[in-house]
């Protein structure tokens, strides 16, 4: 006790160091209560899909999903892929490319696409907006007023090269990571 | 008995002074029976809640089918969802009452200002729990709802690039809406109410301190103001219980899917999104304010901010008194924020276009000027018509009241007989 009222600093040292040991305890109990909620293995295993697109003929589209998000392949025309060359950059409402494949380049149709396939646009279908899934897809919907897609949701419009070019979306349409296997087989993710 | 529980746990001691004999304002009208409507509301969902759970798959791939089993195969099942799916409806169409009886006769003034702010956290946790409630049946309309509201935080990409992402991936627990989400929103489905029911408990304590308002918004003085709880409050929630559930037994049972929407009916489907989406009525005002401002960012800012502002008003509403009925000038302003909250939902209700958008920004900017504007400055400046003295003059007029002894305390001890 004595000893106590001589030196009282003592006590605080235990008192700080057990105090700090718990805080640092607990918090560390934070993370994985946190973590637990983020996407899991399995969703992150579904991370790479490949698809046939042979049966696409010129003018069609198809949708397959990825990480369960709808992923567009556009077989586009030659007139489409035209109009998405001939919009100069400054006429964009997001000027970046958005492509995973070659990330922060400028938003022309050439750094949308793969060299050599430039008929094929691949996208995520979800729009940049609040998340709807834009029309276009099937030959009988609305394309918009820029012929490429239409979210009806809040009325967005994107090009035929998936840009952003009127409407409350912020971003072009996302390109994923893939690449050409072949000529007719592409792999996502 | 009582007295032995008393010794050890005073519990019906607090019951018998709480809820028996707490004195409550004589002048009391039916918009103060909407509290005690609420309370009956959280009851009546957590019940018919917890009988569904026994009955509800929380899974992308039977959630759906299982609301139809619900619905024609288990005994009763058609009975006890009705009455939760509508129950939520009358649940907001009753709180929505109680905030405006607030407002009106300034509820949320000193010293009610605690009171006041549990109940904005009340109403923000009935709005999550109801949001994600609404997720369940995984109809159309419950899966894109879940899609357009959590890409809200994804405009925090704007404040920090990816920041929004991820929370929205950590929201969804995937890269898109999926099962997985869908069985977590059911556990904070069934964990929320009863965190509401603890702020409740909360909200019903500051009460008991701070005492009732009223409609003259004047404190009670004497005892002759106020009456004992039970009879008098309590007969009154009843009747207006009463006719609460009157109205919601004709929809449970005649329209029980009048306040749904019919998409919901089509099992969730990632790949088509509804032409038009829109949430339950009760959250069209919020919606509404969203959309009315150009940017995605800005447009989540407002629709939070519309809902936290209502935390701060007992400090920017300066008035010398608390009643509109004593206020000529803001009474005015009071309705006109009433119908605004109305033409908001309305607006919230229509495609996000034309001339819907621009009557959803005027009506947006009156919300906020309303708060932000109009209510110090009326309060700075207008002079109240004169209140009366006290609660019994009120109801009795001048002369009664002095024979009833109002303001007089020696009076008022004699104040009973006169009742
Ligand atoms: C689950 C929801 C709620 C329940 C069960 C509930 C319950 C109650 C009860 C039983 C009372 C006393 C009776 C009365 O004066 O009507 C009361 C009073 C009050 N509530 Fe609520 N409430 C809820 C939500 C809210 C919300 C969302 C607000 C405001 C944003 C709010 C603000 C108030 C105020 C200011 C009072 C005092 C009224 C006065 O004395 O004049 N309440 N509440
Ligand atoms: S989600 Fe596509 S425009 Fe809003």
């Amino acid at each position: 006790m004595t000893a106590d009222v001589e030196d009282p600093n003592r006590r605080d040292v235990l008192v700080v160091a057990a105090s700090a040991f718990a805080a640092v305890g607990t918090a560390s109990l934070i993370w994985p209560f946190v973590d637990q909620m983020n996407p899991d293995a399995g969703a992150q295993a579904l991370a790479s899909t490949e698809i046939d697109i042979s049966p696409v003929a010129e003018g069609q589209a198809i949708t397959v999903m990825w990480r369960g998000k709808p992923v567009f392949i556009r077989h586009r025309t030659a007139e489409e892929i035209e109009a998405a060359k001939k919009t100069p950059v400054s006429d964009l409402a997001d000027p970046i490319d958005r492509n995973d494949n070659n990330p922060g380049q400028p938003a022309t149709d050439e750094n949308r696409t793969i060299a050599g396939h430039e008929q094929w646009l691949v996208m995520v279908g979800i729009c940049t907006h609040l998340g709807c899934i834009p029309k276009g897809q099937a030959l009988s919907d609305s394309k918009g007023d820029y012929g490429g897609w239409f979210c009806p949701c809040h009325g967005s419009h994107y090009d035929t090269a998936g840009r952003i070019r009127k409407g409350p979306a912020p971003r072009n349409l996302q390109i994923p990571p893939y690449t050409f296997l072949s000529d007719t087989k592409i792999r996502i993710g | 008995m009582a007295k032995w529980w008393d010794e050890r746990l005073p519990l019906p001691r607090m019951m018998h002074d709480q809820f028996i004999d707490f004195p409550t304002p004589r002048n009391l009208n039916y918009l103060w029976t909407f509290g005690g409507i609420l309370t009956f509301c959280l009851v009546a969902q957590i019940v018919t809640g917890i009988v569904l759970a026994m009955h509800y798959q929380p899974s992308a791939a039977e959630a759906f089918n299982s609301l139809d089993h619900i619905r024609r195969d288990v005994n009763y099942g058609w009975l006890i969802q009705a009455m939760h799916a509508v129950g939520a409806s009358m649940f907001f169409i009753a709180v929505y009452i109680h905030i405006f009886r607030g407002l009106y006769y300034g509820s949320y003034r000193a010293p009610r200002e605690i009171l006041w702010i549990l109940g904005v956290f009340i109403f923000l946790a009935m709005m999550a729990t109801a949001f994600m409630g609404y997720a369940l049946p995984w109809g159309q309309m419950s899966f894109w709802g879940v899609t357009v509201i959590t890409n809200l935080f994804s405009s925090l990409d704007q404040v920090i690039p990816g920041l929004g992402t991820a929370i929205v991936q950590w929201l969804w627990g995937g890269y898109s809406v999926s099962g997985t989400t869908l069985n977590r929103f059911f556990s904070l489905h069934y964990l929320l109410p009863f965190v509401i029911f603890g702020l409740v408990i909360l909200h019903i304590w500051a009460l008991h301190v701070a005492g009732q308002n009223n409609p003259t918004g004047i404190e009670i003085k004497t005892k002759s103001d106020s009456l004992p709880m039970y009879p008098y409050a309590v007969a009154k929630d009843a009747v207006g219980l009463f006719a609460f559930v009157i109205l919601f037994a004709w929809f449970v049972l005649f329209l029980p899917d009048y306040l749904g929407h019919p998409d919901n009916f089509t099992e969730a489907n990632p790949l088509v999104t509804p032409p038009h989406i829109v949430p339950e009525w009760y959250f069209l005002p919020f919606y509404a304010i969203l959309r009315a401002i150009p940017d995605k960012l800005g447009g989540v800012i407002a629709m939070f901010a519309s809902i936290a502002i209502l935390a701060f008003i007992p400090w920017l509403d300066r008035s010398p008194v608390r009643s509109a009925k004593y206020r000529p000038i803001y009474k005015w302003f009071f309705w006109l924020f009433l119908i605004s909250c109305l033409a908001l939902g309305y607006l919230g209700s229509k495609p996000a276009e034309g001339v819907y958008v621009f009557w959803a920004r005027i009506f947006t900017l009156y919300y906020f000027a309303h708060f932000l504007i109009v209510m110090p400055i009326v309060s700075s400046i207008e002079t109240p018509t004169k209140t009366p003295r006290s609660i019994t003059e009120a109801v009795l007029g001048e002369d009664e009241a002095a024979g009833a002894g109002a303001g007089v305390p020696a009076g008022a001890a004699a104040a009973p007989e006169h009742r």
